[in-house]
């Protein structure tokens, strides 16, 4: 499946410029989303506010405004700031948030590169953002900047390792680490002998959903664990020098890396681009496949929000302890029964 | 040079030279954060030089003064009447509680007495100052902790008061409202039937947060056990209100020292609370919320008819003396030291301002706690920069 061929013939230039298009799409599109419908209005609604609602219809290019004030502002390094390394680190941030959308499949033949470890691949690579995190708290000679950035390094090493293995309990399930191969699955598995809503790896893989969206949530560094960020300790750690375009590049890579993660979260666990009653292999999926994923991921970028407005914060030890005395022996035991449970049925 | 600067030089060539070596042997580094004068966590200008190794603090010294005003020189230059509108500023949140030592501090001076109906709607507004002020802190600290909700559904929710208190004053934030004998005005038509609303939407408020927040797991892993003030350390560092209450020292002046307000007349409770850490501190002000809601009712359908004002000269004189006169304000003891050459002004005024003490305390409860739980500490201590800078 490898060589999935366009319905037309077109030179390599031009998909290249298709596909970079579709990408910034990808990215930007569920991006902006997200950040008009949960941080601009659900937050606001849930806070007993308006949001915006000057800039459009209801507020909705209240986003397009704030890009343009960004872009206007003048870009300030800091005196003691090490330039080079100071004007790469949201680059590095944004990069490791593109890599990822390129393993998903929004369809049958919707997708940037098919890889056949591709679970492996996103995992890999959306842990680069770290080291932009850990590069902009250095660079940015602000002790604040610093605590945040190494505080971030912290946080990904304790929750990369349980989200890593929620993971395997699906990829054991699915007997493959390519993301199709995962849906098709869910598509055409059967569960208690039932198959006409095939078998979303939210049923068998409860426990390794939880996890998964627990370390998401650390992941993205939303509250409760926002400790690399927290503004009111830290006045936003690694962000506190950052202004104009290349605060706007972060803030763009952490939205766009919410709906990432939404996006994963929705192929592993929720069935991905396919619905009940829906043909995925069809060619009508490459258009409404990325519609349904992207509904799925509004889901379940919902839930992150919804818990980013509620809950305080931890304290960076109670995260670390959290993690590794509660997370990491759980998820072990989800394996452990998945595998038990493959044997067996 | 003098001999005394070229001792501080040395004294610093020696000091960095012994890090340095600290430094070399270890390999580690400790390293000074300087939190404020600007920072979220600080209220406005509080400035804390701590010490860290690594995340945990070594050391750490609360620094005053960057929004002093000179309240007390300035009221010098006041007479009596105009001295309300400067000890307005100093608490901002719970304004009329800072007129009324002031002014109780006066009419002791003149040896006069506010009519009853004066006294019971000064104990109404005292109170509706209070809720102002912690209904506040209550948000505050949810936003300090990183819930950002709770900050939006205190704002929201003061506002009930607020409008009240304006209804009343005139003024939102400053009522400038307490006279020398009585008030000014006496209570708009319909006001009591609303403000009693008002207090039943402050309990629902009370009950709201205390789902949101004070039930919540990470909000206790954050607060329980942290920053332990005992009570010794409370009382040598002369804590007042909640912080004092919170480390189980049962004090609470309009209990223990009532001074022309109606507070022994009224059926309300004094909490306390023996952990003496930032949770404590934060229950006993959601449990004073709900008291002074009950007080404010009880002081609505209490309340005397009869005049509002005392008979007080056109050209307020205050007899030579000196009186000093406390109340429990929301953020704890307030006193006014006032002496009177018999001028149209004070001679001298010595405000003693509840925050001020309760900061003192940050140098010894600091120590050793991770940076996190200094921002914690600082929201359970509850000051308000005017109020310790004046």
């Amino acid at each position: 499946m490898t060589s999935a061929v366009l319905a037309f013939e077109m030179a390599y230039w031009q998909q290249s410029v298709l596909r970079s298009v579709g990408v910034l799409a990808a990215v930007l599109l569920p991006a902006g989303t997200i950040v008009y419908l949960f941080l601009f209005k659900m937050m606001s609604f849930m806070q007993s506010r308006l949001g915006p609602n000057e800039a459009g219809p209801y507020g909705s290019l209240q986003l397009l405004a704030e890009v343009g004030k960004w872009i206007q502002k003048e870009d300030i390094f800091p005196a003691k700031a090490d330039r080079k390394l100071f004007a790469m680190a949201p680059y590095i941030v944004v990069a490791s948030v593109l890599l990822v959308y390129v393993a998903v499949p929004f369809g049958p033949d919707a997708w940037f590169a098919r890889l056949d470890t591709g679970i492996f691949y996103v995992l890999a690579v959306s842990s680069i953002s770290a080291i932009g995190v850990l590069i902009a708290g250095w660079a940015s000679a602000n002790k604040y900047s610093l605590i945040g950035g190494l505080r971030a390094a912290g946080q990904l090493i304790a929750y990369e390792l349980p989200m890593v293995l929620a993971v395997v309990g699906v990829v054991v399930q699915a007997g493959s680490l390519d993301l199709f191969e995962i849906v098709r699955m869910q598509a055409e598995g059967e569960i208690f002998g039932l198959s006409w809503f095939g078998n979303p790896f939210i049923l068998t893989q409860m426990v390794g959903f939880v996890i998964f969206m627990i370390a998401t949530q650390a992941e993205l560094t939303q509250p409760p664990f926002d400790m690399p960020v927290a503004e009111s300790e830290l006045v936003t750690g690694y962000m506190t020098e950052y202004s104009g375009i290349r605060f706007l590049l972060f803030f763009i890579a952490e939205f766009a890396s919410a709906g990432a993660f939404g996006i994963i979260a929705a192929t592993l666990f929720l069935g991905g681009y396919w619905l009940p009653g829906l043909d995925m292999h069809a060619d009508y999926m490459n258009v409404v496949g990325p519609l349904v994923l992207l509904g799925k991921m509004l889901f379940v970028t919902f839930i992150i929000f919804w818990v980013r407005f509620t809950y305080p914060r931890f304290r960076e030890d109670q995260l670390q302890k959290f993690a590794w005395t509660l997370l990491i022996p759980l998820a072990l035991v989800n394996i452990l029964a998945t595998m038990v449970l493959k044997v067996a049925f | 040079m003098t001999a005394a600067l070229d001792r501080e030089q040395a004294r610093y060539i020696a000091a960095q030279a012994a890090d340095a070596r600290i430094n070399f042997e270890i390999e580690t580094e400790g390293m000074t954060l300087n939190m404020g004068p600007q920072h979220p966590a600080t209220h406005g200008t509080l400035r804390i030089v701590a010490k860290l190794d690594a995340e945990q603090v070594v050391s750490a010294e609360p620094i005053a003064g960057y929004m002093h005003r000179g309240y007390e020189k300035l009221s010098e230059v006041r007479t009596y009447p105009q001295v309300t509108t400067l000890i307005n500023r100093i608490d901002w949140l719970g304004s009329f509680a800072n007129e009324v030592p002031f002014i109780l501090a006066a009419e002791r001076l003149m040896d006069i007495e506010a009519p009853p109906r004066a006294q019971w709607i000064r104990t109404a507004l005292f109170e509706m100052s209070r809720i102002a002020n912690l209904v506040l802190f209550a948000g505050d600290t949810g936003l300090q902790l990183g819930g950002q909700t709770a900050a939006f559904y205190g704002f929201r929710d003061r506002e009930h008061v607020l409008n009240q208190i304006e209804a009343v004053t005139g003024g939102r934030f400053h009522p400038n409202f307490d006279r020398i004998g009585g008030l000014k005005d006496d209570l708009p038509k319909g006001w009591i039937a609303e403000t009693k609303t008002a207090m039943a939407k402050v309990r629902d408020f009370c009950d709201e947060i205390d789902d949101l927040v004070t039930g919540n797991e990470i909000f206790q892993a954050r607060n329980r056990g942290i920053g332990v003030i005992p009570a010794d350390v409370a009382l040598s560092y002369g804590l007042s209100g909640a912080n004092l209450r919170g480390s189980g020292v049962d004090w609470d002046l309009r209990r223990d020292a009532p001074c022309g307000l109606v507070h022994p007349e009224l059926d309300w409770k004094v909490y306390t609370h023996p952990d003496g850490d930032c949770f404590s501190r934060w229950w006993i002000r959601i449990q004073e919320i709900r008291e002074a809601t009950r007080m404010v009712d009880q002081c609505l359908d209490g309340l005397p008819s009869g005049p509002i004002m005392a008979k007080v000269p056109r050209i307020i004189k205050v007899p030579a003396g000196e009186a000093y006169v406390e109340t429990e304000n929301p953020l704890g003891a307030m006193g006014y030291y006032v002496v009177s050459k018999g001028d149209l002004g004070p001679f001298r005024v010595k405000i003693r301002s509840a925050s001020f003490n309760n900061v003192s305390v940050l140098s010894w409860v600091l120590r050793g706690v991770y940076v996190p739980d200094i921002v914690a500490i600082l929201s359970s201590l509850y000051f308000i920069l005017g109020d310790i800078d004046r």
